[in-house]
Formats: structure tokens, sequence, C-alpha cells
């Protein structure tokens, strides 16, 4: 993984005494909350309904296990022993001192981290597939790519007070684990038939309250344009984006009102003056960043783990989770392992100090150190042998940690909501909460099969509601929290946005009409093989109102 | 523009202004520096041409470079000013006017002018300051700006900064000294 050098660690400490003093003279009363409110966001500091939040930046989702020691060690000494990993691939701790913050700050630089653009209305946190140097369908790994995007965004001096927030995806396989067309900017690498790298450039996605799925500009951008070409639609952005209105101030909005053809037009024009300057990434550096990604040394080994079957055999709750929780690695022999932070009855994403530190154990000791954070905010131990999976299922469990649901049911999407958020409408978590303890039984959620359900608690859509197979959108009626659910969503190469159902749910039906919805399913697919998108998708939205609105 | 509660900061340190800038109906100076809005910049283009001494121009927040652009060699003086510093267009405006329209005069932030914008518009290509705010006119003042000197990307004040280490696009600047 990328390791900082002394310029990286430099520019990080300078970032920390910078935000020093701006705390300083906020604590002092030199500066207003109103003034302070920006050069916060830009650190990663909200203030939420009970306190200041910190998000802690964790590039496209890959840590070490030392990284993960800190990060738990920060929630135990200055928060209440637990974390929460986000749909950004970040890390929020919820109930932090503001005065606490520079030395926090100061933590996270001794190994390499920091919370710099996780808010604020500028370039932020970049993602990318969390599967990275390990899927077995990947064709380029996006990830040198990501820290070159993460280093050229890193307090841009022209593109730090844009319209709004910008977000920027990045995959490298076939199955787009990134959801990359419904980012600001979607980036596919990928090969031509020379072998030669380039991206597919898609612009213009998002969710929020007009999810859009973004225009592909092109198909294949030659990877030494990368940036130049990035600079020139941020330029465009940052010029011609909304600023009157903050809910039309996305780039989603500016393609779509003045047309995909005259944005891709003035794009073209300032990349035509940018290119062929200081912003080409040369082939020797881009070399130099990936040699930071070069894969583990892995043992060649049988694609067949003959110990893992016969524990399997022997074990059904291992089975189940092998069956659900283990992906294709490109090596034989060797899995790519997601840990659900979904257990029943939890809030989403949530993970204790000692969960933390028992991640880091086990993947020092199954997976050479590397553990990912997924943007359905789940873990992942990226490169683990087949033959260590009985071992890491026992570690896993022992720490609460081996719930076998990844992709299922159960495996839900949720946003604080409000019980956390100061702009939600209605909870989400509790929601979440009861629909893993409404369909707990595991044999039904392993019938049920592949299906996500996303929870929003307001039109902002943080919890990517609109590209749920099931959405839940949390809204406010006349003061009662109503829920109102959409189909068919999906933020995978096959990019669609959710139908809305129907009128909406009170909080005590919300639990029922998902799982009418589900039953719906289940009684119409025309075998176990027919995932819920995929009947859905031959079926349409018809027989779901019928399930859920027949007495109406 | 200036007034007496307004400091201006250029090239840093801090100068008297010598440039004017006539009220509205107020004739503008047969010779010297002068500075005039857009719009009357352009309605009286024509007879601008022939005028002995240095033209700028004033663009208010949201105010493009539409209609001008042909005229940026002319012009001794741009003004960019900010109503409000979380509006960044003018970090655009001030790049396209260093790299792509060659401008070498003075081009200068106004307004909402602020010291933990700093370094960002000097990155951009701003070289002068016109700040209303005390505590960022002491702060300059006495050298106090805390700030990010390692940069991960060239901008506009290629002068100033020097490509540092083995990335393409790394950068250091220097600090601000006191005066």
């Amino acid at each position: 993984m990328y390791r900082y050098d002394e310029f990286d660690l430099g520019f990080v400490r300078e970032r920390v005494a910078e935000f020093r003093d701006q705390v300083a003279r906020r604590l002092s009363g030199e500066m207003t909350e109103d003034q302070f409110k920006p050069l916060r966001l830009m650190n990663g500091v909200y203030l939420q309904l009970h306190a200041y939040m910190l998000r802690v930046a964790i590039p496209y989702g890959v840590l070490s296990g030392r990284q993960m020691r800190k990060l738990a060690h920060i929630a135990r000494k200055y928060d209440r022993d637990y974390g929460h990993f986000t749909t950004r691939q970040n890390l929020q701790f919820n109930w932090i001192k503001l005065a606490d913050m520079p030395a926090i700050l100061e933590e996270l630089a001794e190994v390499e981290m920091h919370a710099i653009q996780t808010s604020g209305n500028c370039i932020r946190n970049v993602t990318a597939d969390h599967f990275a140097g390990a899927a077995a369908d990947e064709t380029v790994d996006p990830r040198p790519y990501a820290e070159i995007l993460r280093q050229w965004s890193s307090l841009h001096p022209e593109f730090s007070f844009l319209p709004r927030k910008f977000k920027l995806a990045v995959t490298g396989a076939a199955a787009d684990r990134a959801a990359i067309q419904v980012h600001d900017i979607g980036l596919e690498a990928k090969r031509d038939a020379k072998g030669d790298i380039g991206f597919a450039v898609w612009v213009g996605g998002g969710q929020g309250r007009t999810p859009m799925i973004a225009r592909k500009l092109r198909d294949f951008l030659p990877e030494a344009d990368l940036l130049a070409y990035c600079e020139a639609i941020l330029r465009v952005y940052n010029l011609e984006g909304r600023r009157d209105n903050k809910y039309k101030a996305r780039i989603k909005i500016l393609v779509h009102e003045k047309g995909t053809d005259e944005i891709a037009d003035a794009i073209e024009n300032e990349f035509a003056s940018l290119k062929g300057k200081a912003l080409d990434l040369p082939a020797a550096e881009i070399a130099r960043i990936a040699a930071y990604f070069a894969p583990p040394a892995l043992a060649d080994l049988p694609a067949r783990s003959a110990k893992l079957e016969a524990a399997k055999a022997a074990d059904v709750a291992l089975a189940r989770f092998v069956d659900r929780n283990v992906s294709a690695h490109k090596r034989p022999g060797y899995g790519i392992v997601t840990v659900s932070l979904k257990p029943v009855g939890l809030p989403p994403g949530d993970a204790t100090s000692a969960q933390m530190d028992a991640v880091a154990a086990l993947a020092e000791r199954f997976s050479a150190d590397e553990i990912r954070v997924s943007h359905e905010q789940n873990l992942v131990l990226p490169h683990v042998r087949l033959d260590d999976l009985p071992e890491l299922f026992a570690g896993l469990a022992a720490a609460g940690l081996a719930t076998p649901n990844a992709g299922l049911v159960t495996d839900i999407i949720a946003c604080p909501g409000l019980d956390y958020c100061s702009l939600a409408n209605a909870r989400s978590i509790p929601v979440a909460q009861r629909i893993s303890e409404r369909f707990a039984d595991l044999g039904r959620q392993h019938d049920i099969g592949d299906l996500k359900i996303k929870i929003s608690g307001c039109i902002n859509a943080c919890g990517h509601h609109h590209v749920g197979h099931i959405g839940i959108l949390g809204v406010d009626r006349k003061g009662e929290e109503f829920y109102q659910i959409t189909l068919g969503g999906s933020g995978d190469e096959t990019c669609s946005i959710g139908e809305i159902v129907g009128p909406g749910f009170p909080a005590d039906r919300i639990v029922d009409a998902v799982e009418q919805v589900v039953d719906a399913y289940l009684g119409l697919r025309r075998d176990p093989g027919e995932t819920f998108l995929a009947a859905y998708r031959r079926v349409g939205l018809k027989p779901f109102q019928e399930a859920l609105y027949a007495d109406a | 523009m200036p007034t007496p509660e307004t400091a201006l900061w250029r090239a840093g340190a801090f100068a008297a202004d010598d440039w004017r800038f006539p009220a509205a109906g107020e004739p503008v100076p047969a010779d010297g520096k002068v500075a005039l809005p857009k719009a009357r910049f352009l309605a009286e283009r024509a007879a601008l041409a022939g005028r002995n001494g240095p033209i700028g121009v004033v663009l208010e927040s949201g105010e493009s470079l539409a209609d001008i652009e042909d005229d940026v060699p002319r012009f001794g003086l741009i003004v960019l000013r900010f109503a409000r510093y979380a509006d960044g267009r003018n970090y655009s405006t001030a790049r396209i006017l260093r790299d792509r329209l060659g401008f070498r005069g003075e081009l200068r932030a106004s307004g909402d002018v602020l010291r933990d914008q700093v370094l960002f518009m000097l990155r951009a290509g701003f070289d002068a300051l016109e700040i209303a705010h005390a505590g960022t006119v002491a702060t300059l003042k006495e050298g106090r700006i805390v700030g990010v000197h390692r940069h991960y990307q060239p901008a506009s004040n290629e002068i100033g900064e020097s490509a540092a280490g083995l990335r393409g696009w790394q950068r250091t600047s220097r600090r601000l000294a006191s005066n």
C-alpha cells in the first residue's frame, strides 16, 4: 500500500498546524461559528445534533493493521469506544470534543492519516473498488490512480471553494463495485487492444434529491491526461455550477441544464489549454506510485483447499460464511473476505475499539496486513489463503464479526439519520435494526439471496436509497416519520435509479412493507437463481404495488 | 476602491495604492492609473483606447471575462471582487488570466479577503490583496499566517514556487515574511 515520504508527512503536519491555529481562534472567540464552519468542514469536523463529529479519511478505503489500531485507540481515548464506517469508505467519530481535535489529528499523522477534505464544498475523499488489487475480474488496479487523484486534489488552490461537494470514484474491473455512475466523476481504468491503460470518464452522476446517472464523456482517455482532464472538468464546474441554490449546485444539475454536448465542449476546450503541460502524468511517475501497490508475496497454491472443504463439511456455519462472505481472488487458493459490520439488531457500519483491534490482528496474521473499508460499510480482508479460512472465521466469530450476510437482505446501508444528523427527517438506524431482526433467520436470508436494502433518513440520500434494490427514504409528514419505498435501483455497471412504489409507510408499518415486497419477490421469481433485481427488471413495479396496496 | 479601512498588500509588502477608481459619473482622468468597472470599461472602450496612462478593470463577484478577453493585454490591473470568500469562482478566473491569457499585470483580490485563504489566492495567481479584515491585516504584518507550503499540484504562481522532489506536480512555496 501507499507509504508517505517526507513530503507527504510534512504536508500533513503543516495541515495539522494550520487547523490547530484555526481551532484556537474559534475557541478564543476570534472567529464565530459561522466563520469557522467552512474551515472546519474542510478538515472533516461537523457539528451534529449532540456534539462535534470527526470524519477521518481512509483514502480509497485502504488501511493497514497499524492504522486500524490507531483508529481503535482514538475511539477508546477520545470517543465512546466505537467508530462508524461510512459509505465513502471513511470513519466517523461521533462524540469528539473540539479542543481534542488537533491532538487527534496529530495522532492520525503518526500513522500517515488525516481528515483533509472529508467534508466541505471541495473534492472529497477519492473512493475505489474495495476489492482492488485482489479481485479475479480486475483489469487494472485502480489504487495508483486513486492515490494520484488524492494528491492532486489535496488543498487544490483553485477547487477548495466549489459550488458544492465533489466526489470521484475509480474502478478497474468489469463488475462496478465503486458505483462510478452515481459520482460527480466516475473513472473506469481499462486497457486498449495494445495493452495501454486509459479511462472511461463518466461525469454528472449523483444521488441526493435529484438522482442522475452520469454521462460518459470519454471512452478511453489516455492515462497521461488524467489530471489535466479532471482539472478541466473541475474548472468548468467551478465557474459554471450554480451557486444560487445548494440543492441545484452539483455538477449533475449543470450537465442536465446545459446539456451534455455543451458541457463536453466546454470541458474539451479547457482540456486543450491544460494538456501537454505540468499536469501531464509521466509514465515513470505512474510506475513509481504503482510500485507501492505491488501485490503482496502470495504463494502458489492449488485452487481448491482440501482443508477448507473438510472444515465446511463439518461446520454449516463456516460453509454459510464462505458461501456469502468470500469472493474470488485473482490468485488460486486465495479468497477475499468480507467482514460484515451488519450483525442483527446493531447499527450498520459501527465497530467497537475491541473489534477494530481484532480485525487489525487478523489482517496482520491472515491478509498480508491489508484491510479495506467498503462503501457498503463493511470491512474487507483482501488476501486470505483458503486454507486459513476456518481459523479466520473462528477469530472473527470471537469478535462478533462473523455474520454471514454479505450482500443479503440484512447487509443494509443506512445513513446516521435522525439519531445523529441535524439534516435528517427520520431515523434510519432503528429501521435497519428492525429489518435485520425481522429477517434474522439465516436460512431465510440465504434463500432470498442477493438483495441490497439502502436507507436514507432524508432526501440528501447519504444512505444511497436511490440505488438500493429496495430503497427506503425517511420523510417528515406533519411531524411524523414516514418512509417511502423505491424498487429496482442499482449502483453497479447496470446502474439504475429506483422507482417510487407508492405512498409511504409510517414507522410501525415499514418493516412489514419490506417483508411484503420480499415475499412478493419469492412468489414470482422464476427460480432461486433469479435475483430480486433481475426479477424486478422482468416484472416491473406492478406486482409489488399489488402486494403492498392490495387493501387500499 | 481602497478606503481608510482597507489595506493593500502587494507582492509581499503593504503599499500605498497608486490606482484611481473613478465613481459613477466622475470623468476618467486624462492620465495616471485608472481602473473602471467592467460595464463602464465596455461602454467607453473606444474613447479609452487613445488615453495616456494604464487602464485597469474591476470585476464584481460573478462577472466573467466574457467580452474583455481580447483587452487583457492592455490592462495594468485586474481586480476580482470576493463578495463571500466561499464563492470560489475567482480562483478559476485568476488561473485563466495567468495561464491561458498570459496576464502579467497586477491581479488583485478584494472584498472578503481573509487570512485562511491568502495562500490559496497567491497560488491561483493573485499578487495583490485589498484587505478590509483587521485580523488579516495584522496577521500578515506580523508574518503569522499559518498554512501549508507543500503543494501537490502546479498552479499559477510558478515563479514563486519551486518544483520539489520526484513528482512532476509537487511544489513548495515560501513562508510569508513579516513587514
